[in-house]
């Protein structure tokens, strides 16, 4: 099983490329969506032995993840009339260069770090941080405030990924708690991004400086 | 005895099917479009067609029009030569034949992109930029997928990095491999200028790549360019396959059906990818042949971390 | 036997020009006497140098030289000074021959005389240099060069932008030459001596291998001009005369690479870092030197960039024989000196054949701009062959030289992967794929210079009028053209020369030559050109003999669909080059002036332009100095302008001097 979750991380690294390098919303809501999906079997495959209740979760998490939250971004985008271009403040091509550097950078430090026997070899570290630094990268970098909700999510599924490790530590109830605030999040960010539209007639973040008196 | 049956068996598929890898690809796209398509054999009816046609030369070009299309044909061949297509070596083989294969393919582009210039037309000159430019980025991806090869075999020879040993390091290093397949196949996808690079099948010249630089030859010269294209397939493709599916079965009345077998999944591959996607915009490929490159590279630095 | 003949030929070489000297200016013989000492001089040069490869032995000369203190007169050919003397005295010889033409005295009645005198200095500084075996008089030769290329630079000193040119020049070689001072100074108090020796690791203080190595790197790079010490090379070679800038750039800033080799080869144990640095420069230098050129609009400015990209492959060979040193592995060793070295001659032989075809066009056209220019493969045949021989040999093709040195690095990086056991340092092997984003590029750019000068159609009426340049000029890029075939195909006649130059530069390594044969398959690299040179010939033929008995129109280029083309409308060099500049924006910094939008039907003209100006210079060193300028305007305060005030400062200073003693 282990040995399947090295392909797998891998896959959920390119998606975080995905992320930075296409330029459709919609695209990007789908990658993430995936990798959400992806991230939603991972404690299956590292933790065999869980139960029924395990497998309860993995369902709640894959339908999070994978379907409700993006649905609900999307439902967002077509209320809200948000066009489909990222609109990035960083080109394409430097924000997918950065994300590669942070990456390596990652990958380089993770050896560095004491972990438990049973993980030093895998990937688990390296990726779960990238996803994180790919999820502040389309938090600082894109203007509009969808994206920054794309952008909370990937950095939640980054500290998902991370929390894998202290599943036999603390089974799923930082977890849950995480997942819920998110989904609350989400939740009112996507009213607001609503009533931004109405107001303002564009939800580019720049204009939100106009409010700073 | 083994090795000269061997070699001409090579070179005898080498030479014949890549024109059937056009077809396939064609095949596959009208079967997606839900029309019956042309015949799988169509691109051999049509380089018999244009190897006996006349020509048409502007008045503008020097001999190097002319050459363009000889390099571009012969660096293809002899490449092709190169690459190691069953579990056996190819041909040719010496350490940094893969050194060779890359310059061979560069050489091919220089007097390809040469001729176009040669014309002295704005849409051709344009081709000729696109080519170069997105090479460019290409030829890193390629060469970082050989790091990783070089890496896992110990071999500086195309034979041993692509051999059967292959197969013994998908389970360990399968991160790695995959990561280079992947990136390979978009190489393939941009080198030989197929969707979401480039659609050959466009009507607008403002919007191709090579298909606009060639636009000027005709007649056999034309035909050779079709054929060096289809041979330039056919390498990339047979990469492909040694990398994804490195099956030794150590019989060659086995090997040969399973290599042929696998080229053309990849040919079906290619014309599901193509049906499938749009063309990306023009300022938009770069994007994705660097991700390409950090693919590979992220392959190369898993191995060696 | 070598030595004398070497000596000879720098006898001949210094008094090449001076002899010219005495003939008056209107007449043309001094001409043919400068040429005829000069190519003496050089078959001399060229025979020493045979001399030692047949023979294998040195006899160094040893004299004292009194008038200074801890100075000798001591000189000696070995494998190394071997390797940078033959593309001396030959680019020397053929870049005399073909001033004959391009810059004849008829012509040129003023500068002329001046021209031919510093080119001989400079060969005879050049050839001191490397076989120089004393500091002293290695600084002589070095001054000497340094100084006759400055000269040589400001040939045409009536342009302004060429004694700005000039001056910057200047300003590099002489930080460069107090760099080189302190490398002496330390060199001398770790060794005892002024006498380049290998250095005893026992005598080394801590930290005096370092500043020895840093000191060589700043001194020695800024000649050769590595990427960030690079400000001086382009305007430089584009103000030189074409055979003076062929010069420049195929052989005078290899001095500061044979300084690097040479003293890397005296610093025993050099740490992994060092071969990293070298390694890293190499890369840097490679790939930006590239995407510099890529946007120039000059063709020789654009050469003068592939110079800094060719020095960072050099630089990437030696880096990595560096790195084969710190960690012992003998085959990386061989394969980055041996590469490195070997593209050394290559880059004098394509770069020059480069620049002697730039200078050829320049000769026919007046004029640098390549967007100027086309079609000119049609009034000039030769040149346009010559200069597509070199463009195919730099991009470091098959079947030419450029190829034979950039495999041998290839092989060198892949090998610093190792395999599972065995020391390796394997991030050195992320330079292959930088080699080849380099080698992709060099495609792009002179797909682009070719296209744009020698194809289409002429853009102007400057090239519409062009000549095919007189044989004298045409013959000596015959030669170097066909040197970069005997290489390309024959690589394994140079490898018990590089064998040499590799024991040389780590006595350590007796047969490097024969391990070079061995690591590389050398005798393949003939095969794989010879069957290409055959596919060639026989497919080209065929084509001939299809075109031939099938039917053949004339017609015009398809304009589809637009019957009013003009030449104007052809791809220029610049929107070639655009897509490249736009990936390289982050360091090139292009700079465009656009129209504003203008309506539907252009009443008035408008223009676009744009230019990738020196980063390094424009952003770091001038403002620099300009800070620095500032800093320092106070002393002003001095300049009084007044001799009575000049009087009195020397007086106040005798006080002082009177008064401290």
């Amino acid at each position: 099983m282990i040995q399947i979750l090295d392909p797998l991380l891998i896959v959920v690294l390119a998606l975080n490329f995905v992320a930075l390098g296409v330029s459709r919303i919609r695209s990007v809501i789908n990658a993430v969506a995936l990798q959400g999906m992806l991230l939603g079997i991972f404690p299956l495959l590292v933790h065999p032995e869980l139960g029924l209740r395990g497998v309860l979760l993995i369902v709640v998490t894959v339908g999070l993840k994978g379907f409700a939250i993006p649905g609900f971004l999307v439902h967002a985008m077509r209320e809200a009339h948000i066009q489909h271009e990222v609109n990035p403040v960083v080109n394409y091509m430097s924000s997918l260069l950065l994300g590669a550097v942070g990456a390596g950078l990652v990958l380089v430090f993770s050896y560095t770090l004491p972990l438990a026997e049973q993980h030093s070899d895998l990937l688990i570290v390296p990726v779960s941080l990238s996803t994180v630094w790919t999820g502040f990268l389309l938090l600082t970098t894109r203007r509009k405030a969808i994206m920054q909700v794309v952008g909370y999510l990937l950095l939640e599924n980054g500290i998902f990924l991370f929390g894998l490790l202290l599943l036999e530590a603390m089974p799923f109830l930082v977890e849950m708690g995480v997942l819920l605030d998110l989904f609350t999040g989400v939740f009112v960010m996507g009213i607001i991004i609503h009533h931004i539209s109405r107001e303002f007639a564009s939800i580019s973040t720049e204009h939100l400086t106009e409010l700073k008196e | 005895m083994d090795a000269i049956l061997h070699n001409t068996v090579h070179v005898l598929l080498a030479l014949t099917l890549p024109p059937l890898l056009l077809g396939v690809i064609t095949k596959t796209k009208a079967l997606f479009a839900g029309r019956v398509g042309p015949p799988v054999l169509q691109p051999y009816y049509d380089l018999i067609k244009l190897f006996r046609k006349g020509s048409v030369f502007s008045t503008t070009t020097t001999w190097v029009f002319r050459a363009g299309p000889v390099v571009g044909l012969v660096t293809a061949v002899i490449a092709v030569l190169l690459v190691p297509l069953t579990n056996s070596t190819a041909p040719i083989s010496f350490t940094g034949d893969l050194i060779l294969l890359a310059y061979l393919l560069g050489l091919g582009r220089f007097f390809t992109a040469s001729a176009a210039l040669d014309t002295g037309s704005a849409f051709e000159g344009m081709g000729a930029a696109r080519e170069v430019t997105f090479a460019c980025l290409a030829e890193p991806a390629l060469f970082l997928g050989l790091l990783v090869l070089a890496k896992l075999s110990g071999s500086l020879q195309l034979a041993g990095m692509l051999g059967g040993s292959l197969a013994s390091h998908w389970p360990s290093a399968g991160a790695s491999l995959a990561l280079v397949l992947l990136s390979w196949f978009i190489v393939l996808l941009a080198e030989n200028c197929r969707i979401p690079f480039d659609d050959p099948n466009t009507h607008l010249e403002l919007t191709m790549i090579h298909e606009v630089m060639v636009l000027d030859h005709s007649g056999p010269a034309f035909g050779m360019i079709l054929y060096g294209a289809a041979l330039k397939l056919f390498i990339f493709g047979a990469l492909i396959v040694r990398l994804a599916f490195p099956l030794v079965t150590g019989l060659p009345w086995l090997d040969w059906p399973i290599f042929v077998g696998g080229i053309l999944v990849v040919a079906v591959a290619i014309g599901v990818v193509e049906s499938t996607m749009a063309r990306l915009r023009l300022t938009h490929v770069p994007v994705l042949l660097v991700a390409a490159c950090l693919l590979s590279a992220f392959g190369v630095i898993l191995l060696v971390r | 036997m070598s030595e004398v003949l070497v000596l000879w030929a720098i006898a001949l070489a210094a008094s090449s020009g001076a002899l010219g000297m005495l003939f008056r200016r209107t007449s043309t013989s001094g001409q043919w006497v400068s040429m005829l000492l000069a190519v003496l001089g050089a078959c001399l040069g060229l025979g020493g140098v045979g001399v030692f490869w047949t023979t294998g032995d040195s006899q160094p000369i040893v004299r004292a030289w009194p008038a200074i203190r801890g100075a000798e007169f001591s000189v000696a050919v070995d494998g190394l000074s071997a390797v940078f003397l033959l593309p001396i005295f030959l680019v020397s010889m053929l870049g005399s021959v073909y001033g004959l033409g391009y810059w004849k005295q008829a012509e040129h009645a003023m500068s002329g005389r001046k021209l031919r005198l510093f080119f001989g200095t400079l060969t005879a500084g050049m050839a001191m240099v490397v076989i120089a075996r004393n500091s002293i008089l290695f600084l002589f030769g070095w001054e000497i060069m340094a100084l006759a290329a400055f000269f040589l630079v400001t040939t045409e000193e009536h342009d302004k932008a060429v004694r700005e040119a000039g001056w910057l020049y200047l300003v590099a070689t002489h930080v460069a030459t107090l760099c080189l001072f302190g490398l002496f100074a330390v060199l001398r108090a770790a060794n005892g001596s002024f006498a380049l020796a290998p250095l005893d690791p026992d005598r080394l203080a801590p930290g005096m291998a370092t500043a020895i190595f840093v000191l060589a790197l700043v001194g020695f790079g800024l000649k050769a001009g590595i990427m960030p010490l690079h400000v001086w090379l382009p305007s430089a070679h584009a103000a030189a005369p074409s055979h003076v800038s062929a010069i420049m750039s195929g052989v005078f800033i290899k001095m500061g690479i044979y300084g690097l080799v040479r003293v890397t080869s005296l610093l025993p144990n050099p740490p992994l870092e060092w071969g990293g640095v070298v390694l890293g420069l190499g890369v840097v230098s490679g790939v930006l030197g590239v995407a510099f050129a890529i946007g120039q609009h000059d063709v020789k400015r654009l050469l003068a960039y592939h110079s800094i990209e060719n020095i960072g492959i050099i630089v990437m060979g030696l880096g990595l024989a560096l790195i084969g040193r710190s960690l012992g592995r003998a085959d990386l060793v061989v394969l980055g000196i041996a590469g490195g070295l070997l593209h050394v001659w290559n880059h004098a032989l394509f770069k020059a054949l480069l620049f002697l075809s730039a200078g050829s066009v320049i000769h026919a056209v007046h004029t640098r701009e390549i967007d100027h220019l086309g079609g000119l493969a049609k009034p000039m045949p030769w040149t346009a062959l010559c200069f597509l021989i070199g463009a195919v040999a730099i991009c470091g093709l098959p079947p030419l030289n450029g190829f034979v040195s950039e495999f041998l690095i290839y092989l060198g990086l892949f090998r610093t992967l190792g395999n599972r056991e065995g020391t390796s340092f394997a991030e050195a092997a992320l330079a292959a794929p930088a080699l080849a984003l380099i080698g992709a590029l060099a495609v792009a750019c002179f797909v682009k210079v070719y296209g744009a000068v020698f194809l289409g159609t002429a853009r102007s009426d400057h090239a519409r009028h062009a000549h095919e340049s007189p044989p004298t000029m045409i013959a000596p890029m015959g030669v170097l053209a066909a040197c970069c075939f005997v290489i390309g195909l024959g690589p394994l006649l140079v490898a018990p020369i590089l064998g040499q130059a590799v024991s040389a530069w780590d006595p350590g390594l007796k047969d490097a030559g024969p391990c070079l044969i061995a690591l590389a398959p050398l005798g393949w690299i003939t095969v794989m050109g010879l069957l290409l040179t055959a596919g060639l010939f026989v497919v080209g033929v065929l084509l001939g003999l299809r075109l031939r008995y099938s039917i053949v129109e004339k017609g015009d280029t398809w304009g589809c669909g637009y019957i009013a083309p003009t030449p104007r409308m052809q791809y220029t060099s610049s929107s070639f080059a655009q897509m490249v500049v736009g990936l390289f924006a982050w360091a090139l910094r292009p700079r465009s002036r656009r129209p504003k939008a203008l309506p539907l039907f252009p009443q008035k003209k408008t223009d676009f332009h744009s230019q990738v100006p020196d980063t390094v210079l424009d952003e770091v060193v001038l403002p620099v100095f300009r800070f620095g300028g500032r800093l320092f305007s106070w002393f002003r305060v001095f300049q009084r302008g007044s001799i009575q005030t000049y009087l009195l400062y020397i007086f106040i200073a005798l006080i002082i001097l009177l008064l401290w003693c």
